[in-house]
């Protein structure tokens, strides 16, 4: 510690106006983007802690599955190079799902459940002159950014690593339409998992959630390829990542089956809601006394 | 918005959550026996937490503008539920809460709006620097940029924690983490700040230094509410001091008047040798002895007033012919106070 502080003279003479003299109050907005700008100003902080985060496992899974196992003959989708391709294909829609849903969910759940009971530094924020509510929706539209991220990183490495060639055919208006929803929801079930998460729990989530998420998300096979094991083709319909890998396989392919749209669009549109409801839930449970 | 059209303070805003009006209720708010304006008025404010723990019973509170008001009591007295509810970040079960005329309940985001609040734990943002601590509250007060810029420049100057700005927080000893946490309260100027047991855990130094700060923010007209459990910091800095035990208000005075309604001035402990019994006898016939009770080696006395009684009871006990060893003055302190209406300890 240093010695007692002294008044510095210039301060105490200049009469400031009476505290709190009807100071115009900020607008939700200006609060909103405050708390967005500091999210971003962390993210870029850590970027290199993201990218690598981000990248490595899909890399590792496009070497292993597109590269090394065709090549030591134990490759996915057959023999033929058409089999080859259309795993590739399959399999890179899945990564951006991954990545997007991941990157979406872990990255809001997992600082929130230890801001909120380790570090108490919500509580600093939670004082912002603004609604819990406005604070819930900043942490999902930060998640929902952080997601869309992910998935245009994913994206060159997914799509031109393979060495076995994807057939890309975007379809644009189902691209440009599932990608946000699909970041969306992301974003909400990581803001309704940071609200139930206990700290402590975190080390094991990559056992207890993400692998089931992952191996039953369609994202080393499609939905439909299931049928030969009915029970399992319905227990997965519970994974919202079932259907942002077949989401992304009608934005990003033709020629590689998927569930139809509307089952898509519309059990997306269900989890963004409910996961909308119960994160905003939560979070004013977990912030107010 | 309207982005850029404003000088560097808060931002007006056309979309404002709540209400553009600066709510009615501020006519309740406006007298109080001194005068001044009333920052913070509550009336029968009451917080049933689940499971029926009653942490603050009805409680009716005025804090004038400008005033450092300390909330006293032991741990568990309800100090921390009474601050979270007029923080907006406790949900009172009864009564009503006024901050600066604005309603805590009805409009939680203009209430805090109003207020500075310093927790008890360090709830610094570890993943931002020091200056970027300052910045982004700034922001989230709806500064622009360079504002944000100003006003975290300035406060780190003014808080001595200039050398600091780069710094993490996980490297800033306790006593600059509050000063951080107070510099960050203070920043937007607001109607009141509250301090939840500021110094507890602080070395005796950074205490010092904290205290000479309140002290300077009070004296440009900052309306303070602390909570603590230190009489001393109660009775060197507040104007007027709250007693609370158990959820409950049991006195809210100035010092001096708490410490007088005990009616005594103090206890003055008198070693002397001979009959002290006697002696005791004796003195009980002065005035302004309340009691005197004799104890081995020692004589206690009740004064209702130190003033002038001392050099009376030491011409009384030397003209009796007692030699006097030692005489030792106990004050009546705000702990005196505590104890007796309480019947126990401030640390228990």
């Amino acid at each position: 510690m240093t010695a007692a502080p002294t008044l510095t003279p210039a301060l105490s003479e200049d009469p400031t106006p009476p505290p709190g003299a009807s100071r115009p109050r900020a607008s939700t907005w200006a609060v909103m983007r405050g708390l967005l700008l500091r999210d971003l100003t962390v993210l870029d902080k850590s970027l290199g802690e993201f990218l690598h985060n981000t990248v490595t496992q899909p890399l590792l899974l496009v070497f292993v599955f597109t590269y090394l196992f065709p090549l030591i003959g134990q490759g996915v989708g057959g023999s033929s190079e058409a089999g080859a391709s259309r795993f590739a294909s399959l399999l890179m829609a899945g990564l951006i799902a991954q990545a997007m849903a991941f990157q979406g969910v872990f990255r809001v759940a997992v600082p929130m459940a230890i801001e909120i009971d380790v570090t108490q530094e919500l509580e600093g924020r939670v004082l912002a002159p603004t609604s819990v509510s406005t604070m819930a929706t900043e942490k999902i539209v930060f998640g929902a950014i952080l997601s869309l991220f992910a998935a245009m990183v994913v994206f060159p490495v997914a799509a031109f690593l393979p060495t076995t060639p994807v057939y890309l055919v975007v379809d644009w208006p189902v691209l440009l339409t599932l990608t946000p929803l699909a970041c969306f929801t992301s974003a909400a079930l990581g803001l309704t998992l940071g609200t139930v998460l206990k700290p402590a729990s975190v080390p094991m989530l990559s056992g207890t959630l993400a692998l089931p998420l992952a191996f039953g998300g369609a994202i080393f096979y499609t939905w439909e390829s299931l049928d030969p094991v009915p029970w399992l083709q319905y227990l997965v319909l519970v994974n919202p990542i079932v259907y942002m890998s077949e989401g992304m396989r009608a934005a990003l392919f033709t020629g590689v089956p998927h569930m139809s749209l509307g089952a898509i669009y519309g059990a997306l549109t269900g989890f963004a809601v409910v996961f909308t409801v119960l994160g905003q839930r939560g979070f004013k449970r977990r912030v107010l006394a | 918005m309207t982005d850029g059209t404003s000088a560097p303070t808060a931002t007006p805003s056309d979309d404002a959550v709540g209400s553009t009006a600066v709510p009615v209720e501020s006519g309740l708010a406006e007298a109080s026996e001194s005068g001044l304006p009333s920052v913070i008025l509550t009336i029968g404010l009451t917080k049933t937490y689940r499971g029926g723990l009653i942490a603050v019973d009805s409680l009716d509170l005025t804090v004038r503008q400008g005033e450092i008001f300390a909330l006293l009591g032991p741990n568990g007295a309800g100090k921390t539920t009474t601050v979270g509810m007029l923080t907006a970040r406790v949900v009172p079960t009864g009564g009503t809460a006024l901050v600066n005329g604005v309603d805590v309940v009805a409009h939680p985001a203009l209430a805090k709006a109003a207020v500075g609040v310093v927790a008890q734990a360090n709830t610094l943002d570890r993943s931002l620097s020091v200056w970027e601590n300052l910045y982004f509250h700034g922001r989230y007060f709806g500064f622009r940029d360079r504002a944000a810029r100003a006003a975290a420049d300035e406060l780190l100057e003014r808080f001595h924690l200039s050398g600091r700005a780069k710094a993490r927080i996980a490297t800033l000893s306790g006593g600059m983490a509050k000063r951080l946490m107070l510099a960050r309260a203070f920043l937007p100027r607001p109607a009141v700040l509250f301090l939840d047991e500021p110094t507890a855990g602080l070395d005796p130094q950074s205490r010092l230094a904290l205290w000479e700060i309140l002290g300077q923010l009070h004296a440009e007209g900052e309306t303070i509410l602390l909570t603590t459990h230190y009489m001393e910091e109660a009775e060197r800095l507040a104007q007027r001091v709250a007693i609370m035990d158990r959820g409950r208000l049991l006195a809210l005075d100035t010092p001096d008047n708490l410490r007088r309604s005990l009616g005594a001035g103090g206890v003055l402990i008198l070693k002397a040798e001979g009959d002290l019994d006697l002696l005791a006898q004796r003195l009980r016939l002065m005035r302004g002895v309340l009691e005197a009770t004799p104890g081995p080696g020692e004589l206690r006395l009740r004064l209702e007033e130190t003033d002038g009684a001392i050099a009376e009871v030491v011409g009384v006990t030397s003209r009796e012919g007692f030699p006097l060893r030692n005489l030792s003055l106990e004050e009546t302190t705000l702990e005196t106070v505590f104890i007796s209406l309480t019947g126990k300890d401030l640390r228990e």
